[in-house]
């Protein structure tokens, strides 16, 4: 085993970079290990609401992020955790491939992982109609028809993005009013291409074999239960990565959130938690706020670190 | 890495002696972009008992719409000019390498 770091984050998105930047400027050596460079976000096409950029694509939103943290002299490696052990007053933090680290303090800033529907047929036709990432997949059903999942800013943003390409677009919510910002509403009720369907589920996802045909429905549209579709976007949310927390026995609210208070601490002294992972994304899960996470997860662990005796 | 299009896609893939893994992308796809480096350094740590090729959907229409892909990025690992196994989306190298019997 080699070095103690000062700071291990887990998480490569806006929290955890934000948190690493703090820290690498706080003159802590951290080490950032994450699934996705950027996070979450880089799966939007268009960003428009982030201070300081009018308007910029996810993507390239999240690139800046890790370009920053990396110049600023943080190690970021694309690394899963498999769990972390408390080790005297040090923690060891191992990934799924089977390397090793150690440190000090901790910051969680793991995300989520996108939610899927869980119905028949949504896994056979993963990839052959199915998606979760309409800024990936949008551009394959040039003059088709299809449908988004959800009602959130991610559905309605990818219906619009969809709907460049789309020769319709239906937008499926299961409540009687969409709850994405009216910015994005207003977008999808000016193109006459998106449709809205409201207090509908799909119950099932049907294909040919090949790839999808329709959807079942839960409440009939146009008096039919099945509506005939070329692809099915879903953008229902996400659910916070954490398994391999539970060995530390990190507190963990009923949605398996990591409970923080207002210094992103969490139960155990030490390990603190940012972004969309925690239950402050309950107030907003939003970029701009998992980035003040993030830095005040690091101020926090700076502050750890200098009263602590090692 | 070698880039295939439809005119090479036979050559290279279905007639290759080892096994391919082919990653169908495109350039528009963030998470594409993202797979790119992990599919570079996966290429080397299996070199000589698998073959790594990229085939860019746009330069590629007919081969994609052979294999049926809506989706990218997704992973095609081929053997005997068959279709072995599918990926699709973003993963890491280790998700990857899992999926890859060591021949």
């Amino acid at each position: 085993m080699s070095d103690i770091y000062d700071l291990i984050i887990i998480g490569a998105g806006p929290a955890g970079l934000t948190a690493s930047i703090y820290a690498s400027r706080y003159k802590l050596k951290n080490l950032v290990l994450g699934k996705i460079f950027g996070g979450t976000i880089t799966l939007a096409h268009k960003v428009e609401n982030y201070p300081g950029f009018e308007e910029i694509s996810g993507f390239e939103l999240g690139q800046k992020m890790v370009n920053q943290a990396r110049k600023l002299g943080a190690e970021i490696l694309q690394e899963e955790v498999e769990k972390i052990e408390k080790d005297n007053n040090l923690f060891k933090v191992l990934t799924i491939g089977g390397k090793e680290f150690q440190t000090k303090t901790v910051v969680i800033a793991a995300g989520t992982q996108r939610r899927k529907l869980e119905v028949p047929g949504e896994e056979e036709y993963l990839g052959k109609g199915v998606s979760y990432c309409t800024s990936c997949d949008a551009p394959f059903y040039k003059d088709k028809i299809v449908a988004l999942i959800g009602g959130s800013n991610a559905a309605v943003g990818g219906a619009v993005h969809t709907a460049e390409f789309a020769k319709k677009v239906f937008i499926i919510y299961r409540k009687n009013e969409l709850r994405a910002d009216p910015a994005w509403v207003a977008q999808a009720s000016a193109n006459p291409k998106i449709e809205v369907i409201y207090n509908t589920n799909v119950t099932e996802i049907l294909g040919d074999g090949t790839r999808v045909v329709g959807v079942k429905l839960d409440n009939p549209y146009q008096g039919k239960e099945i509506l005939p579709l070329d692809g099915v976007f879903v953008e229902i949310g996400g659910i916070p990565a954490g398994e391999f927390l539970n060995s530390l026995g990190v507190e963990k609210d009923e949605n398996g959130l990591v409970k923080v208070n207002q210094n992103m601490e969490t139960n155990i002294p030490g390990v603190f938690a940012a972004g969309d992972v925690t239950t402050h994304s309950l107030v907003m899960s939003q970029v701009i706020v998992a980035c003040a996470d993030g830095a005040i997860a690091a101020q926090s662990a700076y502050k750890y670190l200098k009263n602590f005796k090692f | 890495m070698l880039i295939l299009d439809d005119s090479n896609f036979e050559t290279e893939v279905l007639k290759s002696d080892l096994p391919v893994l082919v990653d169908f992308f495109a350039q528009w796809c963030p998470p594409c972009q993202m797979l790119g480096p992990i599919i570079e350094e996966l290429a080397k740590e299996i070199e000589g008992k698998v073959k790594v090729v990229k085939v860019d959907v746009d330069q590629a229409p007919q081969t994609s719409q052979k294999y049926n892909i809506l989706s990218v990025p997704t992973l095609i690992l081929f053997k005997g000019g068959q279709e072995s196994k599918r990926m699709v989306g973003f993963r890491s190298k280790q998700d990857i390498l899992k999926e890859i019997p060591n021949s």
